[in-house]
């Protein structure tokens, strides 16, 4: 797949030739980076291509394999930490089968963690899908991913 | 929205809206920020709006920033009375109108603190040792509307400023003692000094709201919550220095904050306040809005730059300093947010003002984010010079769950632990230094006897060296290799040698890395062996942790007198652990236990053994 | 030109020089791994570090980065920085066990143990290698991808690349996999066993002091550095 026509050009006139917002644009649009966007973006902006994949990889925001259905994201910040984000982690890790940074092998879930999205006094902190659930336990996250699982499409 | 083209047009506006302003209508401030987000004040909002249809020529809905106290979302004030609500549902909003109606008082949705009522927001525990000159407008402003922030009288300190000498500002700044609110506790107006001293055509300054550190989100509330504030200082500065294009480089994992800071520069502009010939005095000066990529190390400032300017975020040696040869070559002064949002207080108030706030080395006041085992969490804005004893105890109200707190944390994963019979520290740069950690940005990190802190420097590690850049050999294996060796604790598998070889690793990390991240990554390790050197040696001589925390060295077993065979925790474990017919004494299979805990918490027989 | 005082030798330096360049320009041998002449300077081997100032708030900063100023005051080889320097050489040794370069330096410096696991990997992330490419080569084919304990040195997407020309620049110029270590006991971490330099012997009977020609104090020159009063106190003895 490649990016649309135009789409760079447009991005390039909102932000002006700065490498990261066009990559956070195109992101944000297509989910994640792949091989041949990087190129497009490398060709459109004259900058050699190990500057763009150097940039791409150096920074937690930016995915360079395409997101499962439904991502959640576990606050692992201190307070959310404290509070036993890790215990949420360890949960999720063991009912979806994957580690952090990885997605279902049926492309349904993507579990990542983040370092703090700031709602340290209500944590553990729980992103699902851009919706934020707090004082989560491990109880309540199973429950949320069985419900769902058994969602259909 | 009108465009100013003078200053006199200013007053004028001012003058009508503070007119306008009605203050005979109740309004329900509703915080909105994004902790009232995820509490669910949004479904709050939407009955209340419900409950208000048909009194709206008595009472108005505010949606503002974030009050500050988040334990407590989501809440209301009520104006004028400042009655405070807390964590409110959507079924009160009905009760909560009538109330306002008849002059009542809903006695079950105000605080309560040991058996005390308290109705009112200033007699509020939480909110009554604070001094909230940078938060406590922020129950009175729509953060999307600039004209909130014009009726508390916004942008006054810019009228002044611009009548003032771009000296005098600094000078006023030096005299204030202002120092940077990132973390280094650097003077601000020195800072500015040096940089407008730089003969240059172009300047540039910087607004740093990356908040990298973890359980810190002070920055956070006053953007979301007051962004014209941290405007209005950007300006000032940048008519100090000399600059006359500013950035606001903010975390991406701030999306409301991007939007409102997007929003108010957008109006500010449109007002005359930023642009060409701002208000008709020949000054120029834009702000664009930036946003970071997810990587901590990019708070530093040479790093910053370098991510503004598109390339991997590695820091630079310093000298030379960014004021000297900063983005894109140019000299560049960057501050904090909440540095920023001193700034027009100072211009407003004087510098006199200012400097009789705090002690004698740190003044004004600071924001703390007050989070962790503390039953009290939010953010609190306190003078200098307050102690941690009356932050944690007095403010927080101590612990929520009775259990006995150990230590504060400051400064995230550059700072250091305190221990509770230090707690009558006060409050500033050099003491917290002294103790072995730092200011930081505002984090405090409260823990209890429950808290591992062998496995919270451990947790700090495998932060640091997974956002170190890389670059230098000090930081980039000295992280790692820490890590290794506090695993190694964890697991039981560390020797005698262990805390030595730990220390002496700190030491050359501390002295030989290239930029903050990693002179500071071995203070959580350092401040930790200092206080808590006991939890260690448990761990290394007993192969145990006193805390019940690491998973290694802790046992979830099942009692086989007192177990009935329910199979609630059986059907419950998620690593399918435990075995067992019905009615039968059930069994875990210690080679799958995870040790989440949930057989724990769910058994009603009081049959699982949690084993230190 | 900004006065400095090297190893108890004041010299004019030429504007724009940085303490290595003058450290060469006298003949006083600071080690590096990431400089090279004939490339940009990098500042992350951490290797070249000295010690400035002469109160008690000294610093250790990179040798090859520093600009020199006016009245800086430098020892290349005190105590804390021989101390570090092993210490930075134990981590990269842990990470690279092969790299003669690395071992050579070891006996240089009298590293006796190496307390971290090895690692057995190839790269030290100098960076040699991608200057070499871009600047030298004029094909910017390599650089640094990810961070921190994910750093590596590669191609884009890890696959061959049209920039690459083959021209084996960066192989010449890396100091891990130019000279393999083929010492007698190659399983062994450390071997001690190819470079019988000088040590530094002076160090364990004065404090804060190097003498590059071997001379343990004798001839003078750095008698007169603030730390060394205890030198001539001891003489006295």
């Amino acid at each position: 797949m490649s990016i649309e026509e135009g789409f760079i050009d447009k991005s390039i006139k909102k932000h002006g030739n700065f490498l990261i917002p066009i990559l956070q644009d195109i992101q944000e649009n297509y989910k994640y980076l792949s091989e041949e966007f990087l190129i497009q973006v490398a060709e459109k902006l004259q900058i050699p291509l190990i500057d763009v994949y150097g940039v791409a990889t150096f920074y937690q925001s930016f995915s360079l394999v395409p997101k499962g259905e439904h991502i959640i994201i576990v606050c692992l910040g201190t307070a959310c930490y404290i509070r036993g984000g890790k215990k949420i982690v360890d949960v999720l890790t063991s009912e979806l089968d994957i580690e952090p940074g990885e997605t279902t092998e049926d492309k349904k879930f993507s579990l990542e963690t983040v370092n703090c999205l700031g709602c340290c006094a209500i944590g553990p902190i729980v992103l699902i899908d851009g919706e934020y659930y707090g004082e989560m336990t491990p109880q309540k996250i199973i429950k949320l991913i069985k419900t769902l699982k058994r969602e259909k499409k | 929205m009108i465009k100013l083209h003078s200053i006199k047009e200013f007053e004028e506006l001012s003058k009508k809206i503070i007119e306008n302003h009605d203050s005979k209508k109740h309004i329900i401030s509703l915080s909105s920020g994004t902790c009232g987000h995820a509490s669910g004040s949004i479904k709050v909002e939407d009955a209340l709006k419900q409950a208000i249809n048909g009194y709206e020529d008595v009472i108005d809905l505010k949606l503002t920033g974030c009050h500050g106290f988040c334990a407590a979302e989501p809440n209301i004030i009520i104006f004028p009375e400042k009655i405070f609500y807390k964590n409110l549902k959507p079924e009160d909003a009905p009760n909560i109108i009538q109330s306002i109606l008849k002059g009542e008082i809903i006695d079950n949705l105000v605080i309560s603190e040991n058996g005390t009522k308290y109705n009112h927001v200033n007699e509020i525990p939480f909110y009554k040792l604070q001094k909230r000159i940078l938060t406590g407008n922020n129950p009175l402003i729509d953060p999307t509307n600039i004209e909130d922030y014009i009726a508390i009288g916004g942008y006054k300190a810019l009228v002044k400023a611009l009548s003032m000498h771009p000296q005098e500002i600094t000078e006023e700044i030096k005299k204030s003692g202002l120092r940077g609110r990132g973390g280094a506790g650097f003077p601000t107006g020195i800072k500015w000094e040096i940089a407008s001293k730089q003969k240059s055509d172009v300047k540039y300054i910087i607004c740093n709201a990356d908040e990298g550190d973890p359980g810190a989100y002070m920055d956070r509330n006053l953007l979301e919550g007051n962004p014209q504030l941290i405007i209005e200082g950007m300006i000032i500065g940048a008519y100090a220095i000399g600059a006359n294009k500013g950035w606001v480089y903010v975390r991406d994992e701030y999306p409301l904050a991007v939007e409102n800071v997007t929003i108010n520069i957008k109006q500010a502009r449109e007002m005359g306040f930023l642009g060409k010939n701002i208000l008709n005095t020949g000054f120029d000066f834009d702000i664009e809005i930036t946003r970071g990529a997810g990587a901590f190390v990019c708070g530093e400032e040479t790093a910053l730059i370098h991510s503004i300017e598109g390339k991997r975020g590695n820091p630079s040696q310093r000298p030379p300093f960014p004021a000297q040869i900063g983005l894109f070559g140019k000299p560049t002064n960057i501050n904090n947010v909440e540095t920023w949002a001193n700034v027009p207080k100072i211009i407003e108030n004087g510098a006199d003002w200012y400097a009789n706030i705090g002690t004698e080395t740190s003044k004004g006041t600071k924001i703390f984010s007050l989070v962790g085992k503390v039953k009290n969490t939010g953010l609190v804005e306190v003078p200098m010079g307050i102690t941690i004893q009356e932050i944690v105890y007095d403010i927080g109200c101590g612990t929520p769950n009775g259990k006995i707190i150990k230590a504060i944390q400051t400064g995230g994963p550059s700072g250091g632990c305190i221990p509770q019979d230090h707690f009558n520290l006060p409050i500033d740069y050099e003491s917290l230094k002294q103790a072995g950690s730092i200011m930081g940005s505002g984090g405090m990190i409260v823990m209890d006897e429950d808290t591992c802190m062998v496995d919270f420097a451990r947790y700090f590690t495998n932060f640091l060296q997974a956002e170190s850049c890389g670059k230098c050999s000090s930081c980039r294996e000295g992280t790692q290799r820490m890590f290794e060796i506090l695993t190694d604790i964890t697991e039981g598998k560390a020797n005698d040698a262990s805390i030595e070889l730990l220390e002496e690793l700190a030491y050359v990390i501390k002295e030989t890395s290239l930029c903050g991240l990693g002179q500071t990554a071995p203070n959580p390790v350092l401040s930790t062996i200092k206080y808590f050197k006991k939890e260690y040696i448990a761990h290394i001589k007993d192969k145990k942790c006193p805390a019940g925390v690491c998973r290694a060295l802790i046992l979830y077993k099942v009692d086989q007198e007192k177990c009935t065979g329910c199979g609630v925790c059986k059907i419950n474990c998620p690593e399918g652990a435990i075995i067992g017919e019905l009615k039968q004494p059930h069994l875990i299979n210690q080679d799958k236990c995870i040790k989440c805990g949930i057989c724990w918490d769910n058994c009603k027989f009081d049959s699982i053994i949690h084993e230190i | 030109m900004p006065k400095i005082k090297i190893d108890g030798i004041e010299f004019d330096c030429p504007e724009h020089w940085t303490i290595l360049d003058a450290a060469k320009f006298l003949g006083i041998n600071i080690p590096t791994l990431c400089y090279h002449e004939g490339l940009s300077v990098w500042g992350g081997c951490r290797l070249c570090i000295v010690e400035i100032g002469d109160d008690e708030n000294t610093k250790l900063v990179s040798s090859c980065t520093f600009p020199v100023q006016e009245g800086l005051f430098i020892r290349t080889a005190s105590q804390k920085v021989i101390k570090a320097r092993k210490m930075i050489l134990e981590l990269l040794i842990a990470q690279n066990p092969t790299s003669k370069v690395l071992q050579d330096l070891a006996s240089k410096f009298g590293l006796k143990q190496i307390r971290f696991k090895p690692k057995w990997e190839s790269c030290i992330y100098c960076g040699l290698c991608i200057r070499m490419c871009e600047e030298q080569m004029m094909a910017k084919a390599i650089g640094f991808v990810n961070r921190g304990n994910k750093l590596k040195i590669t191609t884009p997407f890890d696959k061959n690349s049209e920039d690459c020309r083959r021209c084996g620049g960066c192989m010449y110029i890396c100091p891990a996999c130019t000279l393999r270590c083929e010492g007698s006991h190659p399983e062994s971490v450390l071997c001690n066993g190819c470079y019988n330099a000088l040590q530094p012997t002076c160090l364990d009977v004065y404090d804060n002091y190097t003498c590059w020609m071997g001379l343990k104090g004798d001839c003078g020159t750095c008698v007169n550095t603030l730390s060394n009063q205890k030198i001539n106190h001891k003489k006295e003895l």
